[in-house]
């Protein structure tokens, strides 16, 4: 199967720092990937120059064949990669309702504020202000408003980080339920590793800029690396 | 029901307009034209920027309508009004470019220091009058002859009418997804950016429209005062618009022209009863509305849809 995102000799430094140091990915249709890695490995710097918030300095992304470098992020969304973010980034003064109409007017997309209404159980806070809502919630709608456009691939940067542990599960089955019934190619950054046990049908593991693991994730996350360097367990390799 | 509402108050318009005493109208008049500008200011609001150069239009509105006169040898008011809203909607179309790339007070200043470059080219050219303007006197409107003492009527009826449409217009724009992408731009940018739409796109056409209803109103109030001079493009002729926009709020269409016949008689009042002072006046009843409305006084009608 041809893969639909790909990334080939990535490289992205700021300074001396290097966040991105050859990395060469390939996704293919029906993934659902979980990016692991310590703060800094480069998750998020993969999520950004994959949606065009950062050109990479060197290497190729492509998505269907096309090539994503120096194309800006709308550009991108058009193209049918979506994404949200660690921070949700919402509407803050407008409703729930107007936050996924905003999204629809945009989109050109018919009837999709009310269908993700329905989804992610966002009914009886649609009224609400955006502004005024629960963690747990804005994150949904988060999610919710990058999925309005129909897209084909959809990046989810830390979808339950500042969310509450009993909560998290529930916003992650609703959150994987909308994107099955959209069909869409999930790739999403998480520190949690039993979220990414539980939901990633793959894992790909980053370690200062560069991938040290990849593949099934009971695979992955026994590997001894991922251990040491994203989980920060004592293996016996690094007691010796 | 609304068409009904309309008509009737177009009636008590046109009433008021052949029946008012003739100061009056002129006051009213004034405030119109003020209006005007201040709903694109509102529009500008939405989308989260200030202006503080609106004066720029104002007086590419007034000069434009007097110079096709004075340089065109045209004198029908309606032309006039048209050429005004032209000229300074070509003018906002071409600065619109620069300046729909800015925010915050980098857009506020650099719409500032437009205003004040036309007023530095106003006041050097004897060409357009320098510092003493010139005078404009509108002899038809849309080709009928306009009866002795009756031109301040016919130009507050016509601009009623033509404020009435902007307004509805500019209504049905921001009750439209248009107006739901440019609440969402002041909220978020970056977010509109991931959804697909052009943030860039959004402010320069509300920034074109913003130019051409001040060019309305700079042509308005130019055919009823009947004379053009630099002040109109002064700094402080863009800060009254803001003034005007801070005192109404920006919950409604018809909150611009509601506070700016407010202050219009205010100002009126404040330099007859306290001539030395009347600034002050003004900024008495800008600081209580600060502390004691900050949404302006049309957030003392019930909370309700804006638009």
């Amino acid at each position: 199967m041809s893969a639909i995102l790909s990334a080939e000799g990535l490289h992205k430094s700021f300074g001396a720092v290097t966040a991105a140091a050859d990395i060469n990915l390939a996704f293919d249709a029906n993934a659902v990937v979980g990016l692991i890695g310590a703060n800094g490995a480069g998750k998020t710097t993969f999520l950004n120059i994959v949606t065009g918030y950062l050109q990479p300095d060197r290497g190729r992304v492509t998505f269907h064949g096309r090539s994503l470098v120096g194309l800006t992020p709308r550009a991108i969304t058009r193209l049918g990669i979506s994404r949200s973010f660690q921070i949700p980034q919402l509407f803050q003064s407008l409703t729930v309702r107007d936050n996924l109409r905003v999204a629809e007017d945009i989109a050109g997309a018919v009837r999709q504020a009310d269908a993700m209404l329905e989804r992610f159980a966002l009914g009886p806070y649609a009224d609400h202000t955006a502004g005024l809502l629960p963690e747990g919630i804005r994150k949904l709608l988060d999610v919710a408003m990058a999925l309005v456009g129909k897209p084909k691939l959809l990046l989810l940067d830390e979808p339950t980080s500042g969310v509450a542990a009993d909560e998290k599960f529930g916003i992650m089955d609703l959150v994987m339920d909308a994107s099955r019934t959209a069909g869409v190619v999930v790739l999403f950054v998480e520190h949690d590793m039993d979220i990414v046990a539980r939901y990633a049908n793959r894992v790909v593991a980053f370690y200062e800029g560069r991938v040290i693991a990849d593949g099934e994730p009971a695979t992955v996350l026994r590997a001894p690396d991922v251990r040491r360097y994203v989980i920060g367990e004592e293996t016996a390799h690094a007691a010796a | 029901m609304i068409w009904s509402v309309a008509a009737a108050l177009a009636a008590a318009a046109l009433a008021l307009a052949w029946t008012a005493p003739q100061w009056l109208v002129f006051l009213l008049t004034l405030a119109i034209a003020k209006g005007v500008v201040v709903l694109g200011l509102l529009l500008l609001m939405r989308t989260g920027l200030v202006s503080f150069g609106q004066g720029l239009y104002f007086g590419l509105g007034a000069y434009g309508a007097a110079l096709l006169g004075h340089w065109g040898g045209v004198a029908d008011a309606a032309l006039m009004l048209i050429a005004g809203t032209l000229a300074a909607a070509a003018i906002a179309a071409v600065l619109g470019l620069l300046l729909a790339r800015y925010r915050a007070i980098f857009f506020a200043m650099l719409s500032l220091a437009f205003s004040m470059i036309l007023y530095g080219t106003l006041v050097k050219s004897s060409a357009l009058g320098s510092t003493d303007g010139f005078n404009l006197h509108a002899k038809t409107f849309a080709g009928v002859a306009l009866a002795a003492g009756s031109e301040r009527r016919v130009f507050f009826a016509a601009g009623i009418l033509a404020v009435a449409i902007a307004a509805w217009l500019l209504y049905r724009l921001l009750d439209s997804h248009w107006g739901r992408i440019s609440a969402a731009i002041r909220d978020n940018e970056l977010r509109v950016d991931y959804l697909g739409a052009s943030v860039y796109q959004v402010v320069y056409v509300n920034y074109v429209i913003a130019g051409a209803l001040a060019g309305l109103g700079g042509s308005l109030a130019a055919l009823a005062v009947g004379h053009v001079d630099p002040d109109v493009t002064y700094w402080t002729t863009s800060g009254e618009f803001v003034f005007i926009a801070v005192l109404g709020g920006t919950g409604n269409v018809a909150a611009p022209f509601l506070s700016a016949i407010i202050f219009e008689g205010l100002r009126t009042l404040a330099s007859q009863y306290a001539p030395i002072v009347w600034q002050m006046s003004l900024g008495l009843a800008m600081l209580a509305i600060i502390m004691f409305l900050p949404a302006g006084l049309w957030s003392l009608r019930r909370p309700g849809r804006a638009g």
